[in-house]
Parts: C-alpha cells; sequence; structure tokens
C-alpha cells in the first residue's frame, strides 16, 4: 500500500506552516456576520455600519466615545431660530476616494436620493432607514461649499441623525457608475478605502493616504464575517484576528485572564425592557407594574444570567445619553417584602400572567435566560407567569401590533441614536400601535407626551435635557416596564493593538488605531 | 440508457417545480416578512409597507409567483431583498464552496469507508476487526458539529496546526495549499459519520461476497488472496456499495450545513439558513431550487452507475 505514506506526506505538508499571524500594520477585525451591503443608506445592520463608518464620512460625528456632536465634512453650521432651517459650510478640498470633488451638489445628491422617489437613482434602494430624514423638506445648494436643509418641523434629533450611519455622504459618480451594485463598490471619503469584497470571507480596506482628519496608522483594516460565536472565539484563540466583536458573556472571564489580550467595554445607548400591558389585567394598576420591578432581582440578572456584561437599568433612557441622563433616578432596588405588600394591596396575589420571549433577535442579550430567571423571581412572590416563546421575526409580528387580548409582559430592547427616539416610539399616547407607534403595552400619561413634545421642537440642548430628565422621573414611577438593563458593549483585542476604543452609538471607529 | 437518463430528467422538472411552490408558501406563511428584517425595531407598519411597495412585495402572492418563474425561464434569478445582489451571483458562489466540501468529505469517506470495511470483512473478528467496528460505532454516534468543535479547539487553538474557519486565508491565501488547509476540518468532521456507514455497509456486502461460490472457485483456481479480494469480491460488492454512496453523497450535502455553521465554510447551507431568518425569499427560492436540482441528478447519478455496474437493472 503506497497510500498511506503519500497521505502522511500531503498531511505534513499542508499543517506544516503552522496558522499565520495575522501581519503587522493590518487589522483583522472578526465580525459578527457577512454585511449585507456597504452603501450606508441602503443598510440596517449594526454590523454594516462598522465598515461603513471607516470609509465614509458624514457632515457631522459623534466625538471619540461620546454622542456629543462635532464636525466632520461640515467645518460648521447655523440654525434658524425657528428651528427650520440648518445651513452647513462644506470642508474645502475634499475629494471622495474615486477623485470626485465632495460638494453641495453631492450632499444634495445623497439625501434626495433617499428622500425623492422620482429621483434618478432613487431606484438603487430601498433606503429603509431613510425616515430618520423624513422632516427634511428641501435640500438647496446655497454656493459650492454651502448646503441648506430646510425641516416641514422642528426636529432636535437631525443632528444625531445626521451623525449616523444613514447619514454618511456617498460618492455620487460611483453610484452613477454602479447602480443597483453600488453597495458592492462603496465609495466614500473616510479613512480607509474599500479595496476588494470577497464574499464570505473578507473586506478589504486600505488607508487613505490624503484624509482630511490626517491619515492613519494602520495601513489596512480586513473585516471577516464569522457567524457562530464559538467560532469566532476559535479564531482569536488562535490568531486568525485581531479585534473579536461581541464576545459571549461566557468568555468574557476568559480573555481577561489572559495577558495576551486585553477587553474593551463601553456603555451603548441600549435599554433592555419588559413591556407590561398597561390596558388590561393586573398591570393596569400602577402597584403591580412597581410591584414587578421591585421583585425581579436584576442584579443577579446582570451578573450570573449576562455574566457582568449588562448594568442595571434605571428607566428608558440609557446612561449613554450622559447629558439627558437623570442621575437622581435609582433602579428600583431587589425587594421581595415590598412587592408582596404592593400585590396584595392592590388584590393581585397569585395572579396568572402571559410573558411574550424571543429565542434571539438584534440587541437582546440572552432572552430565553433572562425570561426564565424574571419568571422565577415573579413565581417566588407569587405570580404565576406562563412563557410562550417565539423565534424573532414572529415575535416582532405579534408584538408590534400590541399586546391586548393576548400577552401582559412582552420583552423588548432597544438601540437608538437620540434620547429621542425610544421614549417618543415606545411611551407617548400618540404611539399606540393603532396609530402606527411601538406602545405596544399602552402607557399613557399626558404629562409625559407633553414633555416629549416639547423636548423634540427644542434646539437649545440644556432645555431639552432638563425635558428629557423629568421624563426619566415620571417614567420611573408610573413603571410601564419592568426596567432590566443597559448592555454594554463589548470587544476583544490582542495586546499588540493600541488605542482601540468601542464608540457609545456601537460603531468602530479605526482612524485612530494602530498595530505593533 | 440515454432514454433513461432523459426520462428522469424530465421526471426532476416537476418535483423540483413543486418544490418552489412549497417554498415559495411556506416563506409567506410564516409571520414577519424581508421589511420587518430589513428593519427590526424600527418596523411601523408605515415603514414596512413603505418597503415592501419598494420590493415588489405588496403584489399577490401568485403575482409574485408568477413573475419570478417568468422571470426563471429567462435566466433571472432576481435580486436577493437583504443582500441586494443577483440572487444567482450568491447562489452559485456558495454553491461551488458546498460543492468543494461536500466533494471532499465523499472522497474521505469512500476511500477510508471502502478501505476499513475491506479490511474488516477480509479479518472478521480480528483485532483489526475490532478496532475498525469501534471508531465505526464512535463516528456513527458521536453528533458531527460536537466532534468539530473539539477538532476546531485542538487542532487549531491548542496545537495551532489549521485555521479554525473559513475557506481561504483572508491575506496573502487563495492557493491550492491554503484552499486544502482550510479543508481537512470541515471536510473531515462532515466525512465522519458517512465513513461509518460506508465502511459498515462495505464490510457487510464483501462478508455475503466472500461466502459465494465464484470466490470459491476462484481460490481454488490458485489465484492470489488480493486478486481474489480486490478483483473477484469487491467488484461483485460494488453493486450494493454504489448505492450507498449515492445516498451518503445527499447525506453530507445535508450535513453540510452544520459543518458550515461550525467551521465558517461559506457555503449554501449557511446562506439558506440565514436568508430564511431574513425572510429572503428569492434567495431561499433560488438556493433550494439550485441544491433541489443537484440532490436529483446526484441521485441519478448513483443510480446510473449501478446499472453499469449490474446489467440486470437495466431494464
Amino acid at each position: 500500500m503506497g497510500l498511506a505514506p503519500l497521505m502522511v506526506a500531503t498531511a505534513l505538508a499542508l499543517v506544516a506552516p503552522a496558522s499565520a499571524q495575522t501581519p503587522p500594520n493590518v487589522l483583522v477585525v472578526g465580525q459578527i456576520a457577512e454585511p449585507a451591503s456597504l452603501d450606508p443608506h441602503v443598510s440596517t445592520a449594526a454590523n454594516d455600519f462598522r465598515i461603513a463608518m471607516n470609509i465614509y464620512d458624514g457632515l457631522v460625528r459623534n466625538k471619540q466615545g461620546t454622542l456629543e456632536i462635532e464636525p466632520a465634512l461640515a467645518t460648521d453650521w447655523t440654525i434658524s431660530d425657528d428651528g427650520l432651517e440648518y445651513t452647513f459650510n462644506l470642508r474645502e478640498g475634499v475629494t471622495f476616494h474615486d477623485g470626485s470633488p465632495f460638494n453641495a451638489e453631492a450632499v444634495k445628491f445623497n439625501f434626495d436620493r433617499m428622500l425623492d422617489e422620482n429621483h434618478p437613482f432613487a431606484d438603487t434602494g430601498p433606503f429603509p432607514l431613510a425616515f430618520f430624514f423624513s422632516s427634511v423638506e428641501n435640500v438647496e445648494v446655497v454656493d459650492d461649499l454651502t448646503v441648506k436643509f430646510t425641516l416641514n418641523e422642528p426636529f432636535a434629533p437631525f443632528m444625531s441623525n445626521l451623525a449616523s450611519a444613514t447619514g454618511l455622504i456617498v460618492s455620487p459618480a460611483a453610484v452613477e457608475k454602479y447602480g443597483a451594485d453600488y453597495g458592492r463598490h462603496p465609495v466614500g471619503t473616510g479613512p480607509f478605502k474599500f479595496e476588494e469584497w470577497q464574499s464570505n470571507t473578507s473586506v478589504v480596506t486600505s488607508r487613505n493616504d490624503d484624509y482630511w482628519d490626517g491619515a492613519p496608522s494602520l495601513e489596512a483594516v480586513i473585516y471577516r464575517p464569522i457567524t457562530d460565536a464559538n467560532t469566532r472565539v476559535a479564531e482569536m484563540l488562535s490568531g486568525g484576528i485581531d479585534v473579536l466583536l461581541e464576545t459571549p458573556p461566557d468568555n468574557v472571564a476568559q480573555f481577561r485572564d489572559d495577558a495576551n489580550f486585553e477587553v474593551v467595554e463601553a456603555v451603548g445607548p441600549h435599554v433592555w425592557y419588559v413591556m407590561l400591558n398597561a390596558k388590561e389585567g393586573p398591570f393596569a394598576d400602577v402597584r403591580v407594574r412597581q410591584a414587578v420591578n421591585y421583585a425581579v432581582n436584576k442584579e443577579s440578572l446582570v451578573n450570573d444570567v449576562l455574566q457582568g456584561t449588562a448594568e442595571v437599568s434605571a428607566g428608558p433612557i440609557p446612561p449613554a445619553f450622559n447629558w439627558a441622563y437623570n442621575e437622581d433616578v435609582d433602579p428600583y432596588p431587589y425587594d421581595p417584602e415590598m412587592a408582596k405588600k404592593l400585590l396584595a394591596e392592590a388584590g393581585a396575589e397569585g395572579a396568572s400572567l402571559t410573558f411574550y420571549v424571543t429565542e434571539g433577535g438584534s440587541g437582546m442579550l440572552d432572552p430565553v435566560p433572562m425570561g426564565t430567571a424574571i419568571q422565577a423571581d415573579l413565581a417566588a412572590v407569587g405570580l404565576d407567569v406562563e412563557i410562550e416563546t417565539y423565534e424573532w421575526n414572529t415575535f416582532l409580528s405579534e408584538v408590534n401590533p400590541g399586546l391586548e387580548g393576548k400577552a401582559d409582559m412582552a420583552e423588548m430592547a432597544w438601540m437608538t441614536s437620540d434620547p429621542d427616539t425610544l421614549p417618543f416610539l415606545t411611551l407617548r399616547t400618540a404611539a399606540w400601535p393603532e396609530d402606527g407607534g411601538f406602545n405596544s403595552s399602552y402607557y399613557s400619561n399626558p404629562e409625559v407626551d407633553d414633555l416629549l413634545d416639547q423636548a423634540r421642537v427644542s434646539t437649545d440642548p440644556d432645555e431639552r435635557a432638563d425635558l428629557y430628565k423629568q421624563v426619566q422621573e415620571i417614567a420611573h414611577e408610573d413603571a410601564p416596564w419592568l426596567f432590566v438593563a443597559n448592555w454594554k458593549q463589548n470587544a476583544v483585542v490582542t495586546d499588540a493593538v493600541e488605542d482601540f476604543q468601542l464608540q457609545p452609538d456601537f460603531s468602530l471607529v479605526l482612524r485612530d488605531v494602530s498595530k505593533q | 440508457m440515454t432514454a433513461y437518463i432523459g426520462k428522469r430528467l424530465l421526471a426532476a422538472i416537476p418535483v423540483i417545480l413543486g418544490l418552489s411552490i412549497i417554498v415559495f408558501l411556506v416563506m409567506k406563511l410564516i409571520p414577519g416578512d424581508p421589511a420587518q428584517a430589513l428593519l427590526g425595531s424600527y418596523a411601523t407598519p408605515e415603514n414596512v409597507e413603505r418597503i415592501n411597495r419598494a420590493l415588489g412585495l405588496d403584489r399577490s402572492w401568485p403575482e409574485q409567483y408568477v413573475i419570478w418563474i417568468g422571470n426563471l425561464l429567462q435566466g433571472d434569478f432576481g435580486r436577493s431583498y437583504i443582500l441586494n445582489r443577483p440572487v444567482i451571483d450568491e447562489v452559485l458562489e456558495r454553491f461551488s464552496a458546498t460543492l468543494i466540501l461536500a466533494g471532499a468529505s465523499l472522497v474521505i469517506c469512500s476511500v477510508l469507508g471502502i478501505l476499513a470495511g475491506i479490511v474488516s470483512a477480509v479479518r472478521q473478528f480480528g483485532w483489526t476487526d475490532r478496532i475498525v467496528t469501534f471508531f465505526v460505532l464512535i463516528g456513527i454516534s458521536m453528533p458531527a458539529f460536537f466532534l468539530g468543535l473539539v477538532f476546531i479547539l485542538f487542532f487549531a487553538v491548542e496545537w495551532r496546526l489549521l485555521p479554525a474557519s473559513g475557506m481561504y486565508a483572508v491575506y496573502g491565501g487563495g492557493d491550492l495549499p491554503d484552499l486544502l488547509r482550510h479543508l481537512i476540518l470541515p471536510a473531515g468532521t462532515l466525512a465522519i459519520v458517512a465513513t461509518g456507514v460506508v465502511a459498515r455497509l462495505t464490510r457487510a456486502a464483501m462478508l455475503e461476497v466472500l461466502r459465494q461460490d465464484f470466490i470459491r472457485t476462484a481460490r481454488a483456481k490458485g489465484l492470489t488472496e488480493n486478486v481474489v479480494i480486490y478483483r473477484h469480491a469487491f467488484r461483485a460488492a460494488l453493486v450494493s456499495i454504489i448505492p450507498v454512496l449515492g445516498i451518503q453523497a445527499g447525506f453530507v450535502l445535508g450535513g453540510a450545513v452544520y459543518i458550515e455553521t461550525v467551521f465558517q465554510w461559506p457555503g449554501l447551507g449557511q446562506m439558506l439558513v440565514k436568508a430564511v431568518s431574513t425572510r429572503d425569499l428569492l434567495l431561499v427560492q433560488g438556493g433550494v431550487l439550485v441544491a433541489a436540482t443537484v440532490y436529483v441528478l446526484v441521485n441519478l447519478l448513483a443510480d446510473v452507475a449501478q446499472a453499469m455496474l449490474d446489467p440486470r437493472l437495466k431494464a
């Protein structure tokens, strides 16, 4: 049998060059999925935005590590007193990676393509998140380097939305060239240029030497999709990637204890909560809603179930919006006795409750174990909770039309770019499902409605901050939700990577990162 | 033979069409649509409607299906809603990756399985037979995805001998040795169960044949044992081994779904899992259609091979 030696020889030849380490000055990022599109106006996934944020710039951006606005492609701007006109002065001498110039015309092209169904390149969409800019009435070219947005109503979150991935500016020339395939041939003005996209293997980008904000130190960044979390961890341990995103909670400790790696964490504008049906059943009584907030041991949820990858939440606005966050509102303490007392007062002892739990979904962390832990805590105060589990898409189509007649509680999580978004869509009376909002648990408080309406039109950040702080206080008292957790994002980097930082908006900013 | 193949191919067309209707209906009946998957938390009825209009999903089901078939007949599989890319490009790219993986594991399971089966049949109840039977049992009873994780742990993480995932290195790779290095673990894992099955059935088939008169005759003629076993006995046993390989081909194609996920192999199975969860209808239909067609072809090939080996089946 001559076969065996031959096989051994082949095997040795293949195995011998031990797994190559990643090359110096090239950062390999382990992503959670293959990107869907690198057209930032078409995509909706945080996963895609992590790449897009490094290829493109917006008119404005969030300051590193914060959610405060700073200039990017616009050097400065003025807002009219009625809050309807935003005039931006654009940065001079910036060109897209394809050599075409960045100017007011390009800005107009970007927003018209998204917002005007009759635009010649409207068919390069759909643009799912274009409604971020639905208050924009028109975009006007004042001169080559000045552009004016006119809104149909004052809309305070406008600047935050411009700083989000949906506000990134793409090259009109490239859209014209590639049409519907533009999403696979992205061209921006950002610190890294798109090189190639090998399907399901990698997206390669290289340093933009002419970057207006100074060329980055990394020569190239390669994004690798690795959907399975265990495999992603294995790749990190075997040296196949330099950056591991979204480490499973169970593995965080392992990397923390290993000197070859560094665990990076940051808060995120994320809230994980359980909505409580206020229209019917036991939760129509505010005392029962407060009781469940006392009954659930959230410390144990974030520390044991989520292994410290989240923090206990106090209300509907996450602390990542530090300027609008009310420090004086503390989370409900774990107090089962208090819970029992409130339940007795409300006459709700021994109530049976239906609880919708999802198997997984964007921002849902570990929804099944979390749901079960909540069920156990509620059982301890005498509430009989029955869990019904759904796959994410099914879950959304059950929950979004409203809980009436179906369930008393449902899990939910949101990640947003502005403190307005979540309460505006989920807590106002005018956001009940029949009116097209996400207030699926029918919370209603005229005072909250009023505060949110005011905050939306105010362009004075201090005044807005004060209004949101009041919302936080009232919502905490009214307890429309069981407030559970704010997720801390995490990433693991090898010790060769320097100046790596996570951003509170879940994007990835690599322009200042270096690698030995 | 040509008429037989033609008839079988024609018979496959209604099967594949029927399958496409079933897939279409199932995808329509499960809740949630691509717009909802795209928009996630932001899926207000208004936004969902806007996106559905843009994707042409506001038309009636039969209309959507007919448009799809009409385009298909002109060779147009449509564009994936989520990836915003021609379905055919994505499916062919993915499918070639699956074929490489499934093909390699089919080769592994055929060669190792048949060799192990023959050896253990010839030395029935000897120690070789016992060892082979032992490993066959382990191979058959261990879940492949679990073995996959164990292999990754040792070969990639602990010993750093082989890459943990992917099909090519993301830098400086892309040649054949690079592909083979990436192929060893997933193809080996995928082949384990199939190897066990092939070994077992080869052993049974060989034992059956070795008892027959013509083998005794061959031995009586003074032929060497190797000639008796490999030229006479194995040849006769092959008739019952070939259909097993056909079934295993289908099995590895199906099993590839798990393995592709564990090893991040960019194949069709991995694509389909994701496309279903994002309700990417055209991509699912295109993928299923191609997979079903190949499945039919593989079975046809196995039948033809068997017919050629055993003239009695030709009728």
